[in-house]
């Protein structure tokens, strides 16, 4: 006997209260108070499906999905395509290549708020951006004042943070390259485009499955940039919130419609697992080949 | 034939641009921070003409700077123990002893990770309000306090460990917690400090959490303190820049510490495609 019968639940229980409590459980709660007209203050009866009928009305919840859906669609193919531009630049070991390394990373350790308060100053109205738009012969551009150009704004500072972390997963990547695949199509005269392409794409193609899976449900999911930028309000009139912002703000305070929000969140679930589970086919497709 | 070194020079070239695009705008912020009152702050200046730290100083009269990086520090610290004991613990049973329920205590975790912190958000706060812990920090830790993620991170660091050594302390009569403590913690280190690295920045980081359990000012960590500064004060950049310095400064000295670790557990298939 290596271990008395209860000794690995004594292991466990910390963890698996954590988990149960503070994950499996909202998780379940959620999907069953998205079937009531729960408020913060409590209560709640069953009211069937009346809050997803009440969604599909709700102009608010069809202008967060869009924005929600169009900052996914656009953050991730520069999220996908100049992380490996950077690591690609940074994988060979250069004089000095950890100082450059760690200085790509940078934006990633310092917080959402901490970028998303440095962004805001920097594209204020009078920023520094504005100031070389302006010296450059332009006209000021109102980047924090526009709601499209919010979103805009946003997705920036969102694919800007995520340069470095995406790097470092195209770095652990790069160094499973083979080096005679590469020193092979030079031998065939293949320029350095021509085996970017032709070498190092292919090679890559199961993480850039998994980078664009990563960049898109964050992106779907994106809060802090956009709360920061449009100082907590979601741009003029609400008109640049997403879906996490609208389930932060219906369901929060006194007031908080708590039955709503939940049916928010499972929305907002289904679709990040929709997303999870086109990736998980994408990959296996990748297999196949 | 191009000359041999057009290539290097054209790489440090791509290196330097990128350098400039990643920490210019920290440069900015700095040189904001330390610009003083008589200075325009709009003019594209990185190098201040009187530079001056007053502003730190300034900040603090303003809202409790200092309480809010403490409570930062010690939710971020909780964060770190809980995460590596809890976590280790939990991936020890699962990777090491056999009982009945292992498969289903494995998937209660891989279920967790699969939950979307967002989409639990509002019924998160019900059950911490029903604990009486809002506006506590121990609410803002407890939900993150022991993430799903570490714990299958600890498993598949645990099963890597050769069996043997184990089976000798077996014999020598062992207990389970004595083979944990003595013999299986040491040697997962490397995922232990990306754990505690990852804990760290991430309870450090955290915004939409504090920002929902907390409401008392002098409860505030620094992510919620600053986005408060900034709504109050934002006339004065000066105060604004200087808050966003204090809360990045201790991450990147954390950071430029735990750097080789941190490079080389990366590399070692904590996040491998």
């Amino acid at each position: 006997m290596t271990h008395r019968p209860y000794t690995p639940w004594l292991f466990l229980l910390p963890g698996l209260a954590v988990c149960l409590m503070f994950t499996i459980f909202p998780f379940l709660n959620m999907i069953v108070l998205s079937f009531t007209d729960a408020s913060t203050l409590g209560g709640g009866r069953f009211t069937g499906a009346d809050n997803f009928v009440r969604m599909a009305g709700d102009p608010k919840f069809w202008v967060a999905a869009r924005n929600s859906l169009l900052y996914m669609v656009c953050v991730v193919p520069p999220l996908v395509l100049l992380p490996l531009l950077i690591a690609m630049l940074a994988q060979k070991a250069v004089p000095g290549i950890g100082i450059f390394r760690t200085a790509f990373f940078t934006p990633v350790i310092a917080s959402a708020v901490v970028v998303g308060l440095i962004w805001t100053w920097l594209l204020d109205s009078r920023g520094l951006v504005n100031n070389v738009v302006e010296a450059l012969g332009g006209t000021r551009v109102p980047f924090l004042t526009d709601s499209t150009l919010l979103l805009f704004s946003s997705m920036l500072v969102t694919v800007w943070r995520g340069l470095g972390y995406y790097m470092v997963i195209y770095l652990a990547a790069l160094a499973n390259v083979p080096k005679d695949l590469h020193e092979a199509a030079m031998v065939d005269g293949a320029g350095p485009v021509r085996r970017f392409w032709s070498v190092t794409v292919p090679a890559l193609r199961p993480t850039m499955v998994l980078i664009a899976a990563l960049s898109a449900v964050n992106g779907f999911r994106v809060f802090s940039e956009i709360y920061l930028l449009s100082g907590g309000t979601g741009g003029p009139g609400g008109a640049s919130t997403t879906m996490v912002m609208l389930i932060q703000s219906v369901g929060r305070g006194l007031t908080g419609e708590v039955g709503y929000a939940s049916a928010l969140s499972l929305v907002l679930f289904v679709i990040l697992l929709g997303l999870l589970l086109i990736t998980l086919k994408l990959n296996r497709r990748e297999d196949q080949l | 034939m191009k000359p041999a070194h057009l290539k290097p020079a054209l790489r440090y070239l791509g290196l330097l641009s990128v350098l400039a695009i990643s920490i210019g705008p920290f440069l900015w912020q700095f040189a904001t921070s330390i610009k003083g009152p008589n200075e325009d702050v709009f003019v594209p200046d990185f190098i201040p003409d009187d530079p001056t730290f007053g502003n730190y100083a300034a900040v603090a009269d303003v809202v409790p700077v200092w309480t809010f990086a403490l409570n930062s520090l010690s939710v971020a610290s909780v964060n770190v123990v809980t995460n590596c004991l809890g976590a280790a613990m939990a991936g020890y049973a699962l990777a090491r002893l056999k009982f009945r329920g292992r498969k289903l205590a494995a998937v209660v975790f891989a279920g967790s990770i699969l939950v979307p912190f967002e989409a639990i958000l509002i019924s998160l706060f019900l059950v911490t309000r029903g604990l009486g812990l809002t506006d506590t920090l121990t609410g803002v830790v407890l939900p993150g306090s022991i993430a799903a993620l570490n714990v299958l991170l600890l498993r598949n660091a645990f099963l890597a460990l050769p069996a043997e050594v184990e089976k000798a302390a077996i014999i020598d009569g062992a207990n389970a917690w004595q083979r944990f403590t003595r013999l299986a913690l040491p040697s997962v280190k490397g995922t232990l400090v990306v754990v505690a690295l990852f804990s760290f920045m991430f309870s450090w980081d955290d915004f939409l959490w504090p920002l929902v359990v907390l409401s008392d000012q002098e409860k505030y960590t620094l992510t919620i303190g600053l986005a408060y500064l900034q709504g109050t004060f934002v006339q004065n950049q000066r105060l604004v820049a200087a808050g966003t310095i204090i809360a990045v400064l201790p991450l990147i000295l954390l950071f430029l510490l735990l750097q080789k670790h941190f490079f080389r557990g990366v590399g070692e298939g904590a996040i491998k495609g």
